[in-house]
């Protein structure tokens, strides 16, 4: 009992070691400047969903809890963290129950209760609202409030990971008594209620102007006493990456800057300013090559194209697309691409730690192993074109697009180049982002109709569960003519086993159990041709040498702890 | 071309006005032009110059067959050859003068393919602006009945964004252009003719106006009260004297192709990636300026004096087309 | 002169309903979609229902006419409930109240009213951007006199080569260039352009002077190079004319020849060229402003662009075509009026 008492302790003074050098009265630091390369549009990260408009939202507006650096879930804006093991989510899983703290205040002074929590439910699922986070409420069938300061969220059927709604920086609560006029159509006519929001959070909204720069001053009704240590914080927006890395660490103008996408001896450049330090995470964001299931030809007739009715000549041959694999340099890539930023991966969720199957190693680079694999499959280069053809003489030449981005460019060119030593032609295209990731269904360049043969890109989950991202592979969920090829199975990869196993996962609860059917999940995707993942993808921002206090954070807003930064003097 | 009507019809009438001496040998006009085109030192360096340049970039590849979009990740980050006059530590390697880039493309070859394209890019959208704005001009400011609608025609050309128009083109036409052309003489045609289309304005303005100007003079009325038809008019009297507006436009126009065809690439609408051009190569570098300056030097240097020999050589062709300025 | 002015006036109306249209079935073709920067966890289904609360499910002609209306009817009346409301000129005029809980012009990515950005970038576009001409032009009319005046002299060879290079340098080198010169090295000036700087006092004018210096320097090279090349031609132009021969026969002195009578006739299509260069003033410097950070109407546009923000995308270039039609007319009656040779009727 005494060596645990003592064991606490120990624990708490380290855990409270920081917030000593942060103590003192509330603004004391004066000015703070964060900039992204991205502009803000909107305050209101529910009629956006753009991360550059939900983390600058989330310096004002909060959520319930949020994840921490190793995402594990941390309460905000209640008492504790409901669990199963504390009473908070009951034991069959359909109810969740949570304590709001008490004495806690709007930035207009007004007080916080469980109906601003179950307003912003209703504002969110209004049919006619086009909320864009729509999904973190997705199989709630009511939300309580049994009295102020009590939430009840019930699911319409067992929910293993019951923490969707209001967790995170997409989910945040918005005041009842500002919003109240914009439900549902009305929703984009509330100007002034989505440029500056009422929140609980650090800041409050001085002057927003759309996608150019935000002024806050920091909340005088902020829960925590001597914070936030700054007065007040200018939000640049615009630009490009490179600008906003050398404001940081250049130049040393800004003290923030957001996802700086440059190739590593750039940073490295940079950083040899002196004045900002880069600072890297990794969340379970892949860039992958996308394999097409199905036949892509523009010689098929138009709603043909691209779906199930014609398969793939050959990319659906193991020895095909491991070959394609196993030719290509990983470890080349992450240092021509990423950097700091980057790490070698096999699986399509590497992260979190517990969900990283460790069945694959592609490490290395294999062209002798590739080609010989390719000769014995029967796929031989007949006519001496230095092209092989598969046993029905089809050319292996396939078509490889991805969106305009330097890097990316970059790794087509690498990518072509290993593939034509294994004897597969390769056609590169890129198309612009706004048109490759616009689902628009009348254009043919959109990824999810993907008219090619591999595409690459790069994509992750919210929040630290990837059940509703594994689902991504389901047989129904592939973009067809009468889904308006809309759908996230982008490769059409099909499997009633996986399709079964995945079933069992939205079952199970437990996390040993869950993470072991999602790696028997992984592993299935990518030894059955859904995919080639390249590389595990960081987030890599800078800070200013003289602001303290930053933890990054991939599992929520890069800005979550925005109240504990301080100036280190 | 006043001096054509001043001319004496008839040699015959009064002797005692014929001259002296015998009559010099008949010189033709394009001979009069040459010789006060060779007067012009910087049109000469400028014309010179810009032959080598189209020539190095056309027979380039033959004489220096590396492959522009080999990856030699190896010898990547070489400098060019000169850095180790000062710095003997520099990696360098003879057989890449220029040195190579990140990826390890040798950059000596990625210029001269850039330079293929870009030079290709400039002229012929420097072309087409011309030949459509000249025409425009001249249409409307000669024939009346026209002229409003062309002018109308220009304000609408003038207030379409380039940008979204480019996207609508690409949409539009890169399928049945890639199927006739291929992906990149497909999108050269699509860049071009949209640089070449929302660039014709300035020119179609400036000669308008000067024609409008021009149709008033004399000479005109004179032309006309004999009967000359308004074709010869626009080609005999009114367009040599636009020339030199035409030219001033022309150099600008060569030097805005090639500038925008670079701002798309820096945008990112532009060629596609394995595609350099100097525009694109340059936009590239500029992330790594400090560290690898000769990657932003070398394609700016070559933008630069390409567009500075275009401009004497216009200066020069401007002079020598000039019937009042040639022979002084 | 007067009926022309009127006749192209009036004439002008169709010509910019012909435009507003042609600009809106552009866009409405341009492939993209206003949910493309939404990031790919959000699912399709919510990304439908997101493009229905924009009003995208309306057919073409729906749509075309209710941002007609927005535009010509309902913004109008805005900015007259604005001027008996706010402004000191007609306030005490009784609030009119006229666009009450009507829809205007909203933009897809900001949910808000479009004129209400345009309106706010205003200052900062024009601090630079037209900042940035007026020096251009300063610099480059003396640079064209005198280099015509002394044609192929060191100066007029100089003169060309430094414009040259000035126009042939894109602007997202020199703009960098400068940067890592006078930023990162020197530290003289900010890179990050501040747009809610105010300028109340002489230091806070000092303020914005530096910041404005960099972005203002990278854009007035261009207008130079250019502006002097047709101040130049122009000059020469006229300087071999034989009125000039004259003046000078007549015993005029050089200067009075040159700045009297050749500046005055060369000035005339000079004039015309600065008076069209005045829409683009409005319709901002895309690159400079985004390597300078200044969010202009330029940045605005981009971006707006990328996002595929059509109503914000439509409202700019037709601001943009109202400004080019005004000053198209502007160009040619003082041309009419400048030139006596010209008749237009």
């Amino acid at each position: 009992m005494k060596l645990k008492t003592l064991l606490m302790g120990a624990i708490a003074t380290a855990a409270f070691a920081p917030a000593a050098f942060a103590d003192g009265e509330r603004g004391r630091d004066g000015q703070v400047n964060i900039i992204y390369w991205q502009a803000p549009s909107i305050l209101n990260p529910f009629l956006s969903g753009g991360t550059k408009d939900v983390e600058s939202a989330s310096l004002v507006i909060e959520p319930l809890a949020r994840y921490d650096q190793d995402g594990n879930m941390v309460p905000f804006l209640v008492t504790e963290v409901p669990t199963v093991a504390n009473g908070g989510v009951t034991a069959d899983l359909t109810q969740i129950t949570w304590n709001i703290k008490e004495g806690l205040k709007w930035s207009d002074g007004s007080a916080f209760t469980s109906a601003d929590v179950k307003f912003t439910y209703e504002y969110c699922t209004h049919p006619e609202g086009g909320c864009a986070q729509v999904t973190k409420f997705e199989g709630v069938s009511s939300v309580e409030t049994p009295d102020d300061l009590t939430v009840v969220v019930t699911f319409d059927k067992p929910t293993p990971f019951p923490y969707g709604p209001f967790v995170g920086g997409e989910s945040p609560i918005i005041q009842a008594a500002q919003f109240a006029d914009c439900m549902g159509a009305k929703a984009p006519e509330c100007t002034q209620a989505n440029f500056n929001p009422i929140g609980t959070g650090p800041f409050v909204v001085e002057e927003f102007r759309p996608n150019d720069v935000i002024t806050m001053s920091a909340n005088p009704n902020y829960r925590e006493a001597g914070k936030p240590a700054f007065a007040s914080l200018t939000f640049k927006g615009g630009g490009d990456a490179t600008a906003a890395g050398r404001a940081v660490m250049e130049t040393g103008e800004f003290d923030y800057a957001w996802n700086l996408q440059l190739a590593p001896d750039v940073i490295a450049k940079m950083e040899a300013g002196g004045k900002g330090t880069p600072v890297a995470g990794f969340g379970p964001l892949v860039e992958r090559i996308m394999l097409n299931n199905t036949n892509a030809s523009p010689d098929l007739p138009e709603g043909e194209r691209s779906t199930a009715a014609h398969p793939h000549p050959f990319l659906k041959d193991p020895s095909v697309y491991k070959a394609m694999s196993m030719a290509i340099d990983r470890p080349l890539l992450v240092e021509v691409g990423y950097g700091k930023a980057g790490k070698v991966t096999c699986n399509w969720v590497p992260a979190p730690a517990i969900f990283n199957s460790t069945t694959f190693n592609c490490d290395a680079q294999d062209i002798d192993g590739a080609n010989a694999m390719l000769d014995a499959a029967g796929y031989k280069d007949t006519d001496g074109d230095g092209v092989r053809e598969t046993p029905d003489g089809v050319k292996m030449s396939i078509l490889y697009q991805t969106s305009t981005n330097a890097v990316r460019q970059d790794f087509q060119a690498l990518i072509k180049d290993w593939w034509s030593q294994i004897g597969i032609e390769t056609e590169l295209r890129n198309l612009d982002a706004s048109v490759f990731f616009g689902g628009d269904p009348g254009s043919p360049d959109t990824f999810q109709k993907f008219y090619a043969d591999v595409q690459m890109y790069a994509n992750t989950f919210n929040g630290t569960d990837p059940q509703s991202y594994l689902g991504n592979l389901l047989c129904d969920k592939a973009p067809r003519p009468d889904s308006q090829w809309q759908g996230e199975n982008i490769s059409r990869f099909c499997s009633a086993e996986y399709d079964a196993l995945h079933a069992q996962l939205a079952q199970t609860g437990g996390a040993e159990e869950r993470a072991a059917i999602g790696k028997k999940l992984n592993d299935m995707a990518v030894s059955q041709g859904a995919m080639i993942p390249l590389v595990h993808r960081g987030r890599l921002s800078a800070h200013a040498n003289s602001l303290g206090g930053v933890v990054l954070n991939v599992w929520d807003s890069e800005l979550w702890n925005a109240a504990d930064w301080y100036r280190i003097k | 071309m006043t001096d054509d009507i001043a001319l004496p019809e008839d040699q015959n009438d009064l002797g005692a006005l014929k001259d002296k001496e015998p009559q010099k040998e008949p010189r033709s006009q394009w001979r009069d032009v040459w010789d006060q085109f060779r007067k012009h030192k910087g049109a000469l360096v400028g014309g010179g110059f810009l032959l080598f340049i189209t020539l190095a970039v056309l027979l380039g590849p033959y004489l220096w067959s590396v492959d522009a979009q080999k990856l030699d990740i190896r010898n990547k980050d070489l400098r060019p050859i000169y850095t180790a006059l000062w710095d003997s530590s520099a990696r360098v390697s003879w057989a890449r003068p220029f040195g190579t880039d990140n990826l390890g493309r040798d950059i000596m070859a990625t210029l001269i393919a850039g330079g293929r394209a870009s030079m290709a890019v400039g002229w012929t959208a420097m072309v087409l602006s011309l030949v459509i704005g000249t025409l425009v001009g001249v249409c409307a400011g000669y024939f009346k009945r026209t002229d409003g609608v062309l002018m109308r025609l220009t304000d609408l050309f003038l207030s379409l964004p380039i940008l979204p128009l480019l996207l609508v083109a690409v949409t539009l036409f890169r399928q049945p252009l890639r199927a006739s052309f291929g992906p990149e003489t497909g999108m050269f045609i699509l860049i071009v003719g949209v640089i070449g289309i929302t660039s014709w304005m300035q020119t179609a303005r400036i000669v308008r106006g000067e024609i409008l100007a021009l149709k008033e003079r004399e000479f005109v009325l004179a032309a006309r009260s004999i009967g000359t038809t308004p074709m010869a008019i626009i080609r005999r009297h009114l367009l040599p004297n636009v020339v030199s507006p035409i030219m001033v436009s022309a150099t600008l126009g060569l030097a805005t192709a090639i500038i925008t065809e670079s701002a798309l690439s820096f945008l990112g609408v532009g060629f596609p990636s394995d595609f350099p051009t100097w525009g694109k190569l340059l936009s590239d570098a500029v992330p790594r300026m400090e560290e690898f300056p000769e990657r932003v030097m070398l394609p700016g240097i070559l933008i630069s004096l390409t567009v500075l020999s275009v401009n004497y050589l216009g200066d020069g062709l401007r002079d020598a087309l000039d019937p009042r300025i040639r022979g002084r | 002169m007067l009926t022309f002015t009127i006749r192209r006036l009036f004439l002008s109306i169709p010509t910019l309903l012909f435009i507003s249209l042609t600009i809106f079935l552009l866009l409405q073709l341009a492939p993209g979609d206003p949910m493309a920067q939404v990031p790919l966890t959000v699912p399709p289904e919510v990304k439908q229902k997101m493009r229905e609360a924009l009003g995208l499910g309306a057919p073409i002609h729906v749509q075309y006419w209710k941002w007609l209306v927005q535009f010509f009817w309902i913004e109008p009346q805005v900015l007259i409930d604005w001027a008996t409301r706010d402004s000191t000129l007609f306030g005490w005029l009784p609030d009119t109240a006229l666009a009450e809980g009507k829809l205007r012009v909203i933009s897809w990515q900001t949910r808000s009213p479009v004129m209400d950005i345009v309106m706010q970038r205003m200052p900062q576009t024009l601090w630079v951007v037209g900042m940035s001409y007026v020096v251009g032009i300063l610099i480059a009319l003396p640079i064209g006199i005198y280099s015509a005046y002394r044609q192929y002299s060191l100066f007029d060879q100089a003169g060309t080569f430094v414009s040259m290079i000035g126009f042939s340098v894109p602007p997202f080198f020199s703009g960098v260039l400068v940067i890592v010169i006078f930023s990162v090295n020197l530290g003289w000036f900010p890179s990050i352009y501040d747009t809610t700087h105010v300028v109340t006092d002489w230091d806070s004018f000092v303020v914005q002077l530096r910041q404005m210096i960099m972005p203002v320097m990278v854009l007035a090279l261009q207008t130079t190079a250019q502006l002097s090349r047709f101040m130049r031609a122009s000059m020469l132009d006229n300087l071999n004319q034989d009125y000039v021969r004259t003046a000078r026969a007549k015993g005029l002195p050089e200067t009075a020849v040159v700045l009297v009578h050749v500046l005055r006739n060369s000035m005339i299509p000079v004039i015309t060229v600065i008076a069209l260069g005045i829409p683009s003033i409005f319709g901002g410097a895309i690159i400079t402003e985004q390597v300078f950070k200044v969010n202009g109407i330029g940045q605005l546009l981009i971006t707006a662009l990328f996002a595929n923000d059509l109503p914000m995308v439509m409202t700019l270039t037709f601001i943009f075509a109202i400004l080019i039609v005004v000053f198209n007319l502007i160009a040619d009656v003082l041309y009419g009026v400048l030139d006596p040779r010209i008749r237009y009727d």
